[in-house]
């Protein structure tokens, strides 16, 4: 059962083309993450799903309620839909308790009882219900944001890169309770974020937007193994791009010949590998290299490589565990683990 | 025959769908719009009287010695006060903030103290205690003891603010503190130093009352002369055009002088206080010059009214019109208070949610008034209910318009800033969870916003509670405020009878004070 559809979404603000029919599909209880640059119109789409903004054309049904077709919106607050923005936008008036029991009717049976329950799947102590907002940390404002939301029992809850304003410590710590809270509660939910790094590890299904454009969505291990183009790769994470000829079996470029799927095409074409594909070892077998340069990096370093000779120079990556770092200027043997990624054709 | 597809999944309703066109948006547009035209008016007046007086008439209105008696007057008026009072309020400032002399907050408070006295308080009680003392000396005196807390507020917030870590930086440069202060504090000084210096200016323009008292003749008591004798005579409206001309070659100097430089500080995260300067054997000597100010512009009035009052007792009180013309004051206070701040709410929303070029041109039509003497704005009400509306012609509907073109830019700060207190993500985040715009509006916008409301419509209110020159002008006949029954009881010399009203706006304009002292104070936690 398909839950909010986006079909052919198009905005513009002045000039500017924000959205460029955006079409995406968002099944029940998933957890999508919406990545790109600032600037590519993920804000913006999440905002036309939440009704703070209308769509110029195109439709957004939510469990086959029309929500926007064309410039007929319904309003953001008829729409079953949570929100939780950066600062988590707190009523600086109101107090803990009230913000969280803003959106529950006053007459409600065992209010509080709820209230304290709400709490509790956020992991906060009931105790500080009575806190102001400028009282709590930003992690715990974020918390109650998140529970004054799902309060309402929304059928879709949107994050707007609601840990960007939290410390690094604490974001990894907080993104996690988020994610275990929206599981336990079943909850669909899209975050935006310009994170790769958090969009992958939080969502089961990733779309990447780039100017305006939806330019590719699936599943996060999908997208970081296979993506679509090269701009995708290496907006995901960092990558070695190399020219490759493809073989009968696999391809051949300045590496070697390297496994690859190449689906019985034929002629030349991109292929990719991830830095932690490249394995180095001190006799071989493999490409032999030179050590550039080894950034530390605590638990991983990255190796600055070099191989071949003049106008076959090639230089790349490699991200290996610290312990095993080599020496700048050491020689070693470049062997790749997996396959090598060949990138479909341009159309 | 249809079979339902799914059993478990029921079929939702339809939402209602509607086009957004921004209904309020266009409706704060047009609501701004009819008020800034509203506040076209005196504008219109001065091109009119321009227009329609002609170049020979009006040549010879102003080609008079008479004029140029009021111009070089005023403008030893101007040069006599402001550097005099630039020099005290940076002294002062650095003193009360940058030093540890004894007691600081404190008289920092007694620095900003004397806005609770109406110019023309202060004027009566320099006049009372040395009735001879009048003429140039006399004017600047006096302006600069009523008026030195517009530059000194404004200094001290700025030298609050500065950073200290460019100090530091510079000291590492091998700065003597004498030529940080000169190299590095003083020129972060100088917005704050041309902005008030712009409002004492303007001030100087636009006092009435003040040089009357000490027979000092400006631009403005020429006017008010020339309309209690000839009424609304062309010579009155020339030497209006002449007034606003100063004011605007006042508005174009300060804007050379300012620059377009910004002294924005570098990198994030809120500044570190300053710490304060060892004054060392100085920390007592340097009390004097804060005390001697506030014995001169707090002691003198305080020593003069206490006097009056003493000489004739409690029966002084009793006088039937006190207790008549404090409640036309507060009713004027109200009325004006809430029209100007209804008045300045489209235009505050417009500038907070919907900042553009269009309506950053609608918000100088609102603002400029406040640069125009009152009694520029007073004569051009006058000569429009005279000359269009005869039955509006002293009525209390032209004085509280008056008002409010007088006090709009007021109104419009403390607006501002309580409508930026809700922003828009709260009001959003009250629709995702289900209240409608009506609810929002009750819940979470009027809530936030009306600390903001109250302080501008409290600063409207104590602003017309102590308005004089406006009020003569336009009041219906036998209209009697505070401040216009005071002008008149000294007028007859009359001083201890006068006492008790000025006790009186002296009470009313406290509250402001304190306001003014917070709000700059808030300025910088922010």
């Amino acid at each position: 059962m398909t839950q909010l559809v986006i079909s052919d979404v198009s905005k513009r603000y002045g000039a500017t083309l924000a959205l460029d029919r955006v079409s995406l599909s968002v099944e029940a209880g998933s957890r999508v993450a919406i990545v790109g640059p600032s600037g590519s119109g993920k804000t913006t789409l999440l905002r036309i799903i939440a009704g703070f903004e209308a769509p110029d054309a195109g439709t957004v049904t939510l469990d086959g309620q029309v929500l926007a077709n064309g410039p007929a919106i319904a309003a953001a607050h008829r729409r079953r839909i949570g929100y939780v923005t950066q600062d988590g936008a707190l009523f600086p008036h109101l107090d803990v308790a009230d913000n969280l029991g803003f959106g529950i009717p006053r007459d409600e049976p065992d209010r509080a009882a709820r209230l304290c329950a709400l709490m509790e799947l956020v992991e906060l102590d009931a105790a500080m219900l009575s806190r102001r907002p400028h009282e709590l940390s930003g992690g715990q404002q974020q918390r109650v944001a998140l529970a004054r939301a799902l309060a309402r029992k929304p059928a879709l809850m949107l994050l707007d890169e609601p840990f960007s304003a939290l410390d690094t410590g604490l974001r990894e710590s907080v993104r996690q309770a988020v994610a275990r809270v929206l599981a336990k509660a079943g909850i669909t939910t899209i975050l935006v974020t310009h994170d790769q790094s958090e969009a992958l590890s939080f969502a089961d299904q990733l779309a990447v937007m780039r100017e305006g454009r939806l330019a590719q969505a699936g599943r996060p291990y999908e997208l970081y193994w296979r993506p679509a183009d090269t701009e995708t790769a290496l907006f995901l994470g960092n990558a070695a791009l190399f020219d490759a000829k493809i073989e009968a079996v696999g391809v051949s470029c300045a590496l070697g010949r390297l496994a690859a799927e190449t689906g019985g095409r034929r002629g030349g074409g991109t292929i990719m590998l991830r830095p932690e594909q490249f394995h180095l070892s001190a006799t071989g077998p493999g490409l032999e290299a030179w050590v550039d340069d080894v950034t530390f990096r605590g638990a991983q370093c990255g190796v600055a490589l070099r191989a071949g000779h003049e106008e076959t120079e090639i230089r790349f990556t490699a991200q290996i565990s610290s312990l095993e770092a080599p020496q700048i200027g050491d020689r070693v043997f470049v062997s790749i683990k997996g396959a090598a990624f060949l990138f479909p054709a341009p159309r | 025959m249809t079979v339902p597809l799914s059993l478990d999944m029921p079929v939702l309703p339809a939402l209602p769908l509607r086009r957004r066109r921004n209904l309020a948006g266009r409706a704060m547009l047009l609501l701004a719009g009819s008020v800034a035209l509203c506040a076209l008016l005196p504008l219109g007046f001065i091109l009119w009287i321009a227009v329609e007086t002609g170049w020979q008439t009006a040549l010879a209105l102003i080609w008079r010695p008479r004029v140029g008696e009021l111009l070089v007057n005023t403008l030893l008026l101007e040069l006599c006060t402001l550097p005099p009072a630039i020099l005290l309020a940076i002294a002062l400032a650095w003193l009360t903030e940058r030093s540890d002399m004894a007691a600081a907050r404190f008289l920092s408070w007694l620095a900003v103290a004397p806005l609770a006295v109406p110019a023309f308080v202060q004027s009566y009680a320099w006049g009372s205690l040395f009735p001879r003392f009048h003429g140039l000396p006399a004017a600047a005196l006096v302006s600069v003891l009523a008026y030195l807390p517009f530059l000194y507020l404004p200094v001290a917030a700025q030298m609050r603010r500065l950073d200290p870590e460019l100090e530091h930086t510079a000291a590492s440069l091998g700065q003597s503190p004498t030529r940080i202060f000169l190299r590095v504090v003083l020129p972060q000084l100088r917005l704050a130093i041309c902005g008030g210096s712009l409002l004492v200016g303007l001030h100087l323009l636009a006092e009435y009352g003040l040089y009357a008292m000490i027979r000092f003749d400006t631009f403005t008591t020429a006017i008010i002369d020339q309309f209690q004798s000839s009424y609304n005579g062309p010579a009155a409206n020339m030497l209006a055009g002449v007034l606003v001309l100063s004011c605007v070659g006042l508005i174009g100097l300060e804007w050379l002088l300012r620059g377009s430089a910004r002294y924005a500080r570098i990198g994030s995260g809120s500044p570190r206080p300053a710490s304060r300067r060892q004054l060392g054997l100085w920390r007592w000597p340097a009390l004097a010059l804060p005390i001697v100010l506030a014995l001169l512009g707090l002691g003198v009035p305080a020593l003069m009214l206490s006097r009056w009052l003493m000489a004739d007792g409690v029966s002084i009180w009793r006088q039937g019109a006190l207790a008549a013309s404090l409640a036309t004051t507060l009713g004027y206070a109200a009325a004006g208070a809430f029209a100007a701040v209804a008045a300045a709410l489209p235009m505050a929303w417009l500038s907070v949610r919907a900042p553009n070029r269009a309506t950053r041109f609608l918000e100088s039509c609102h603002t400029y008034p406040g640069a125009l003497p009152g009694v520029v704005v007073a004569l051009a009400l006058v000569t429009v209910t005279v000359r269009i509306a005869m039955p509006l012609y002293q009525t209390v509907a032209t004085v509280v318009l008056a008002y409010v073109l007088m006090f709009l830019p007021r109104a419009l700060v403390g607006l501002r800033a309580g409508i930026a207190q809700v922003p828009v993500e709260l009001e959003r985040a009250a629709a995702s969870l289900g209240r409608n715009p009506a609810r929002t509006l009750l819940a979470v916008t009027l809530p936030l916003a009306a600390p903001g409301v109250a302080a501008a419509m409290a600063l409207v209110a104590m602003g017309v509670a102590t308005e004089l020159t406006a009020t003569l002008l336009l009041a219906p006949n036998g209209t009697r405020t505070l401040a216009t029954e005071f002008w008149a009881l000294t007028s007859e010399l009359d001083y201890a009878k006068a006492a008790p009203y000025a006790v009186l706006m002296i009470l009313l304009s406290l509250p402001m004070t304190a306001l003014l002292h917070a709000q700059a104070g808030k300025s910088l936690n922010a």
